[in-house]
């Protein structure tokens, strides 16, 4: 590119930089969506069912929090589908032997905590890259799943086991809502505060420069695999407890919608950049996205080209823009 | 460098043949040319689809829409060859291949002129296209019975003791080979992945490099949608769904390096010839078809270690001449 590059006189203001931001036009996109949704059906802006479309994507967006840092820091983790399932499965397996809810839950977290560990162990020891890495992980934790069910189908999951996927904390705020928000409060001030999250930042810039400046960075991306993966375990204790059953083809192409809700956020595929606020507000627009195109009972599938093309279109938008305006400028 | 190459094919037929080994030390039948012959056929799609992936994957890029490319252009041609019976199929492959060209522009353009990466790009396209597949036919499938006798028999027509199909994917390979190693283009692919910057020096366009990468495979995967769907006599919506993992698959097996640069014909054709036999061979051995998922799953993992190590082997080469 021979664009020069000169110093502006100043700075845009903070709360000009606040305005251009990525964050502040995604809550807009958000607010036109909340518009239109409530005109098109009038029970949308019931509370209770405000907290009822929430259900459809906290589980994805829980996940997406922690594929942020991955992200952010370079690398990406393909295999969360397929570590829900196999994490259902197994907990299903042990629900059949009459195991307690704490054991459960225990085993799907345990479960999402050693497949995170074996996608990082891959990535940071043998030095290997994480998209092979987790298509291959995606192949072989769902294949373990259908190993183990074939097409078979486990229930019989106990009765208080169901609160996660379906009970309420306090009024309107179901626990997977606040498990989410939780987690998004604590990513976003890990990442925005600490050094651990200034180390996952420069780390996706230049994992050499990190790595000269002592950041460990294969540490770092090994408790970042382990995050995820956990991440994973969550949803899959959360998605089990609200299906009740567990098939192998549970979450089916979640790993898609995750990355998306990611990139939707401004959080640079390429690694290096990207806040948790947008990936929050992502969260809430796919999320108002799809309920509200079940209420107007537009299928699924539709559903999907329009997150494929928004996928597509958040990219390409921005460097479009950026092109027209540097055409308009050099007119004047 | 040359060396090094061509032992890792020779790793490839090696384990090949063991494999066949093993399958054969229990069913010997399995080795039989006629069963043989059956598991190339059944492999041919893959094998296709695999080069024009290797196109992709040499250029550093990486095209996850193959399989939805397939589906929505065998859905597309089924629907022609159902309302339009007297349609010659000569000109119903070329509306696969027309088709297939025009979705995979669609993904060049997307990696070229916008910058977009390419994981990025064919994972939105993949569902794009996937949709509009049932978009385009609200979800119903064009069944045997509705399409012409032409259509379903031209690829299982035998030639010579091997069915169209088999020989398509030998004339696929034949082509493959002439592009990669002895054109422009075809040097081009391997320049761009393997040191970009000096692509650039020498007078490459790496986007445009990359754009004819994508074109190519999108092409394949238009015809792939054609022989797909008549072999198989149906479409609908999902069909070969998830098979792009099978493609990467292939491609990482055969050795061909997803950080761009490195790979062969040989490579793809033979990585693609390991996963179809052990398709083929898990019910002759009796284990559940539900293994294949984990074990292809395993191969993967096992084959990108193997590539990182072979590729470290060479970057220390470069470093101690380099002193």
């Amino acid at each position: 590119m021979s664009v020069a590059r000169t110093l502006p006189d100043r700075l845009d203001s903070s709360s000009a930089r606040l305005f251009k931001s990525w964050e502040a036009l995604l809550l807009l996109v958000a607010v036109v969506i909340f518009g239109v949704n409530s005109f098109a059906s009038p029970h949308f802006l019931d509370p209770w069912n405000l907290s009822d479309a929430t259900f459809n994507f906290t589980e994805k967006a829980t996940i997406a929090v922690a594929m942020a840092f991955l992200i952010i820091a370079g690398e990406i983790d393909l295999s969360v589908a397929a570590i829900i399932a196999l994490a259902s499965t197994a907990m299903g397996a042990v629900a059949q032997t009459g195991a307690g809810t704490e054991t459960l839950v225990f085993v799907g977290l345990g479960v999402g905590l050693l497949c995170g560990a074996f996608n990082g162990l891959l990535v940071t020891r043998f030095q290997l890259p994480s998209i092979v890495v987790t298509i291959g992980t995606m192949s072989l934790f769902r294949g373990l799943a259908y190993v183990t069910l074939g097409d078979g189908v486990y229930k019989g999951y106990p009765a208080d086991f169901a609160f996660f996927g379906q009970e309420y904390v306090w009024s309107y705020f179901s626990f997977e809502l606040t498990l989410f928000l939780g987690v998004a409060l604590v990513g976003g001030l890990i990442l925005h505060t600490t050094s651990f999250g200034r180390q996952v930042q420069a780390i996706g810039n230049s994992p050499l420069a990190a790595r000269f400046s002592g950041v460990r960075v294969e540490r770092v991306k090994f408790i970042l695999f382990l995050a995820t993966g956990l991440a994973a375990g969550a949803a899959s204790v959360m998605l089990t407890s609200r299906l009740g059953s567990t098939r192998p083809s549970i979450a089916l192409g979640w790993e898609l919608e995750v990355v998306t809700m990611v990139v939707l956020g401004g959080v640079s595929i390429l690694g290096g950049s990207g806040t948790i606020l947008g990936v929050v507000i992502a969260a809430f627009v796919m999320g108002l996205v799809t309920f509200g195109f079940g209420l107007m009972n537009v299928p699924g599938i539709v559903m999907s080209i329009f997150i494929g093309l928004m996928l597509i279109g958040v990219i390409a938008l921005p460097i479009l823009a950026r092109r027209i305006h540097a055409r308009l400028t050099r007119r004047v | 460098m040359k060396n090094l190459l061509a032992r890792r094919e020779g790793l490839l037929v090696i384990a090949l043949l063991v494999l066949l080994v093993v399958i054969a030390s229990r069913f010997p039948d399995f080795l039989a040319p006629r069963n043989l012959a059956g598991v190339f056929n059944d492999t041919s799609i893959l094998i296709i689809l695999a080069l024009g992936q290797t196109a992709v994957i040499l250029t550093r890029s990486i095209d996850l829409s193959v399989a939805a490319n397939l589906a929505l252009t065998g859905m597309a041609v089924a629907m022609l060859n159902a309302a339009f019976p007297g349609l010659p199929v000569p000109l119903l492959i070329l509306a696969s291949l027309a088709i297939g060209l025009g979705l995979g522009a669609i993904n060049g353009l997307l990696v070229w002129k916008f910058g977009i990466p390419p994981i990025v790009a064919t994972l939105g396209t993949m569902t794009v296209y996937r949709g509009s597949s049932f978009l385009l036919s609200g979800g119903k499938w064009v069944n045997a019975h509705q399409m012409s006798p032409g259509f379903l028999e031209w690829p299982r027509a035998v030639i010579a003791g091997l069915p169209v199909l088999s020989w398509i994917a030998l004339l696929v390979i034949g082509l493959a080979f002439l592009l990669f190693t002895r054109t422009p283009l075809g040097r081009a692919f391997y320049a761009v992945g393997g040191n970009p910057t000096a692509a650039v020096y020498t007078g490459i366009d790496g986007g445009r490099t990359r754009f004819m990468a994508f074109c190519l495979s999108g092409t394949i995967a238009g015809m792939a949608g054609y022989l797909w769907v008549s072999r198989y006599a149906v479409a609908y919506v999902d069909i070969a769904a998830g098979f792009e993992l099978d493609v990467v698959a292939a491609c990482v097996i055969g050795g061909i390096s997803i950080g761009g640069g490195i790979g062969s014909v040989a490579g793809a054709v033979l990585g693609a010839l390991f996963l179809g036999t052990i398709k083929n061979a898990l019910p002759v051995v009796q284990i559940s078809p539900f293994w294949q998922m984990a074990i292809s799953g395993t191969i993967i993992i096992c084959a990108v270690a193997l590539n990182a190590r072979a590729e470290k082997a060479k970057g220390r080469l470069i470093l101690r001449s380099a002193t």
